[in-house]
């Protein structure tokens, strides 16, 4: 295995139009040595057709991509030092484990390709399982066996495509310790695509979140949930509440106010607004507090869920919020006033 | 089932294979009068051993079989990786209507243009001129065959042998064709069940001493029928019949073991 750290890669304002349909749209990114970097966005949104282009299954309509120094834009998917994962695991159903594994390294000496299968089923725990054939694996075997013939030709990029999409739930999550270990042991730059938030929370040191062939927001999971730029990344990575109204004065600091029809509330601005704008404030069910401040609610129904407690609250114009908090911090009965509040910096102001 | 059901069937399948039936019974009859049953016999099989000018002509038929269905299944796969393989090139459709337009033409027509093709080029008739004309209308049948087989594979196992580092034969030769095997046989069974039961064709196209078993079974029945030809009918119905379902079961089969 290479101790030099892969080198980067770069997509350059890629697009792939299919007739008038842009499937990409102009997306530019950058990522870095021995990343785990994960495409997220719900089914249609050109995730899987940018993976495709990577690995040179399509053709980009414009846009470039580059590995370090290299230009693979116009090289054929044999050429390129990237491999991926497929959906489907695409095994070949006519070739044993150890064949499947070992038909990338064609062209090495016997002696050398046998000891390359031999190394990689022992990464994938998958001893004494070279001589079958991959139908008579169970989904976690053949995901294994899929992920070893990936990285047989030590890619400098690995891509995968749903890697944990065909597996049941119990499953998914022992794998997904294991494919974020061998990630780490081996450095080798991982790209995934999924449509699950949790699933590529769980895995990706980044998250691009895609949308109509657009990539709209690139960050860390914490960032990304913390800092949506927009309402759709907001939703997409867990339960938040959206509160209407117009976005009041700038001010000295990311801090502004904003109207609402129940009064005035505060978070952080996070993107160039004009004063007077149509905004959302976006806040987590976990920041709202019931205290003394804040807008006026009923609560409705609260529900304990062990680890904690949450709540309906319902606003003056009928609209909902919901929080969640640690039971300990009962109080508020269902029927009850409250004061729903929360703090400015975790309150997010975004474009309605 | 109902009884108006299979009264249906019953029907249907005596109408289709009752002069078969009929045909296979009297292969057995010892009696030399094709309509009078004189009792069991084999003595009509005996008989086609030393039937010297039928036993050339299925040997005929036998080559021609051989060597128009390999030819077909080649030709044949050819087109259909062209057409499922290749995207949409120009000129796609019209490709498309000329490889299935022999199964739909006359026979009377494909005969009659390779007569005078043949012979505007000055080609002698004979074996090669048969199994000329017995690929050009087999291609078509196989290219079916192979092509629905095709669609029906899983692209990205070629995608994966590509992403692998397999240039373009190689993924060709060691995933496409192996994943294909069950309809290339398949073809070329079906290839060789026409091309061995073929009269029409092979009577234009056929020249002097390249006669085959149909042509031959045709020209004895005109002298009157005997119970020679019913037992060597027989033996073609028998040889037919099991490529048929062994290309029929090749089909249907999904599993790669």
């Amino acid at each position: 295995m290479s101790d030099l750290p892969a080198p980067r890669l770069r997509l350059e304002e890629l697009t792939k139009r299919f007739g008038t349909h842009r499937a990409v749209d102009a997306v530019s990114l950058d990522l870095e040595a021995g990343e785990f970097f994960c495409l997220l966005g719900p089914s249609g949104c050109g995730k899987s057709t940018l993976l495709r282009m990577i690995a040179g299954f399509e053709t980009p309509t414009t846009g470039r991509i580059l590995l370090g120094e290299q230009d693979l834009t116009a090289l054929p998917p044999h050429r390129r030092p990237v491999n991926m994962m497929f959906q489907s695991y695409a095994l070949f159903p006519h070739m044993s484990v150890a064949g499947n594994i070992g038909y990338g390294l064609n062209g090495r000496g016997r002696a050398a390709v046998a000891e390359r299968v031999s190394d990689l089923l022992k990464l994938m725990r998958l001893d004494g399982f070279g001589s079958r054939r991959p139908d008579t694996l169970s989904g976690g075997q053949r995901q294994r066996v899929a992920l070893a013939r990936a990285l047989a030709r030590e890619p400098k990029l690995l891509l995968l495509d749903e890697p944990l999409g065909a597996l049941d739930r119990g499953l998914r999550e022992e794998t997904q310790g294991e494919l974020r270990a061998v990630q780490r042991r081996l450095g080798t730059a991982f790209v995934v695509v999924t449509h699950d938030p949790e699933e590529a929370m769980m895995l990706a040191d980044r998250i691009g979140v895609m949308e109509a062939g657009r990539l709209i927001q690139v960050g860390p999971p914490a960032d990304l949930y913390r800092r949506p730029a927009t309402r759709f990344v907001a939703g997409l990575l867990g339960d938040v509440n959206l509160i209407p109204g117009r976005l009041g004065p700038v001010s000295p600091d990311a801090i502004r106010t904003v109207e609402t029809a129940h009064g005035p509330v505060r978070g952080v601005a996070a993107a160039a607004l004009e004063e007077g704008a149509a905004v959302v404030v976006a806040v987590r069910p976990e920041d709202v507090v019931l205290g003394a401040e804040g807008l006026p609610v009923v609560v409705t129904d609260a529900v304990f869920l062990g680890d904690r407690l949450r709540r309906t609250l319902r606003l003056p114009d009928g609209a909902t919020l919901r929080s969640s908090g640690r039971p300990a911090e009962a109080g508020a009965a269902p029927g009850s006033d409250a004061r729903a509040g929360f703090p400015a910096d975790v309150a997010v102001i975004l474009p309605a | 089932m109902t009884w108006v059901t299979r009264t249906a069937l019953a029907a249907g399948l005596g109408f289709l294979y009752g002069p078969i039936a009929v045909l296979i019974v009297y292969s057995f009859n010892a009696s030399p009068l094709v309509t009078v049953w004189g009792g069991f016999s084999t003595r009509w099989y005996g008989a086609l051993l030393s039937d010297a000018p039928l036993l050339a002509a299925a040997w005929v038929s036998l080559k021609v079989a051989i060597l128009a269905s390999l030819l077909a299944t080649i030709l044949g796969t050819l087109a259909a990786l062209a057409l499922e393989r290749q995207g949409r090139f120009r000129g796609r459709a019209l490709f498309t209507g000329l490889v299935f337009g022999p199964i739909v033409m006359p026979e009377v027509m494909i005969g009659l243009s390779l007569l005078l093709m043949f012979i505007g080029i000055g080609l002698d008739r004979g074996l090669v001129t048969i199994v000329i004309a017995h690929t050009t209308f087999c291609t078509g049948f196989v290219t079916v065959v192979v092509g629905a087989r095709l669609r029906g594979l899983d692209r990205s196992l070629e995608e994966a042998a590509a992403d692998l580092g397999a240039a373009p034969a190689r993924v060709l030769m060691t995933v496409t064709l192996p994943l294909l095997a069950p309809a290339l046989a398949a073809g070329a069974l079906l290839a060789f069940t026409l091309s061995l039961d073929d009269l029409v064709i092979s009577s234009f196209v056929s020249g002097p001493g390249s006669t085959t078993l149909p042509m031959r079974l045709y020209s004895q029945v005109r002298l009157g029928v005997n119970p020679e030809i019913n037992a060597a009918s027989t033996l073609l119905v028998g040889l037919v019949s099991v490529a048929v379902l062994l290309a029929s079961w090749l089909t249907a089969r999904r599993g790669h073991g």
